[in-house]
């Protein structure tokens, strides 16, 4: 084990600014992007839907 | 020739919009449970380096982020080439996919290496020649997606997107050899085919997860994109009609 507590954890050895910097923002994207697919997958969904009932 | 399309099968946007659907889901949780373990092998496990103390744990994201934005950039002029040459559509829908997953992972091997560079080299950014061409990679990204989005016509926007992501695949090996044939003050690689790995077995194991889980987020994100662009360009086709009927489920 490397860390004894866990404000030594998020301190990383006087290292946490860039290892967060770089870990937080990667995260974020990692989270935003599949959320942003996902809606745009939704939206065209739910355009065919609307389409289809027009039709009839 | 009778045997011959069961290659082709899912080439067809419908087969591809099912199989892609049932996949998804399953290449997140690859993507979940192989980051969870390399990042616990890389923050728990791996011993923290002799020289640069803590700041090295960036590696684990920084090397897996570089390697995919070339990786998939390459893929990207694969399948857009494919698309033009054999005017396969769903071959340009995943190239046209492909590249704001491709540009991230590039913004994030720039950023990753900005706050890596920082603490050890003294600076977030230098103009040297691993820097630099990972930059104009991710340019090249921004000019194909604003390419594709600027030409009305799809098919001919396909076409000129695939031409741009081929001249544009000369710069992969440019990144990758950079720092050999340049002096750079990017260190050199960090795993060769040549020789033995330098760093501690741990270490190797988590970049090597974390490369994993990039793969593995890359094809479900990419998918789920590919998916809802079929919808969109498909939307006059018999089976993306039945889909509305059906309330969104594939018959």
């Amino acid at each position: 084990m490397n860390w004894n507590s866990a404000s030594e954890f998020f301190a990383m050895g006087g290292y946490g600014l860039y290892v967060w910097g770089a870990y937080g923002v990667t995260a974020a994207w990692m989270l935003a992007e599949p959320w942003l697919v996902r809606r745009r997958h939704a939206r065209a969904l739910r355009d065919v839907m609307e389409r289809d009932e027009s039709y009839e | 020739m009778k045997n011959l399309p069961r290659f082709f099968t899912f080439a067809s946007p419908s087969r591809f919009y099912r199989a892609a659907g049932w996949a998804i889901p399953w290449i997140y949780a690859v993507a979940v449970l192989v980051s969870l373990a390399g990042l616990y092998l890389g923050f728990f496990v791996a011993p923290v380096d002799a020289t640069q103390g803590n700041s090295y744990r960036i590696i684990f994201i920084h090397v897996p982020a570089a390697w995919m934005s070339m990786v998939l950039y390459l893929v990207m002029a694969f399948w857009a080439a494919i698309g033009w040459a054999f005017n396969a559509r769903l071959a340009s829908m995943v190239a046209r996919s492909l590249a704001p997953t491709g540009a991230a992972f590039t913004f994030l091997a720039l950023w990753t290496g900005a706050f890596w560079g920082k603490p050890t080299w003294g600076a977030w950014w230098v103009w040297d020649a691993r820097l630099t061409s990972e930059l104009i990679l991710l340019f090249l990204y921004l000019g194909y997606m604003a390419l594709v989005e600027a030409i009305d016509d799809t098919r001919r926007a396909d076409q000129a997107g695939a031409l741009l992501a081929v001249i544009g695949a000369v710069n992969v090996p440019i990144i990758y050899f950079s720092v050999r044939w340049w002096n750079t003050l990017h260190q050199g690689a960090t795993i060769s085919m040549t020789a033995a790995p330098k760093m501690a077995n741990t270490m190797l194991l988590s970049m090597l997860l974390m490369t994993i889980a990039f793969w593995a987020y890359a094809f479900a994100v990419v998918f789920m994109r590919t998916r809802a662009l079929v919808l969109e360009r498909e939307r006059d086709n018999e089976w993306v009609r039945a889909l509305g009927v059906n309330n969104g489920s594939v018959a």
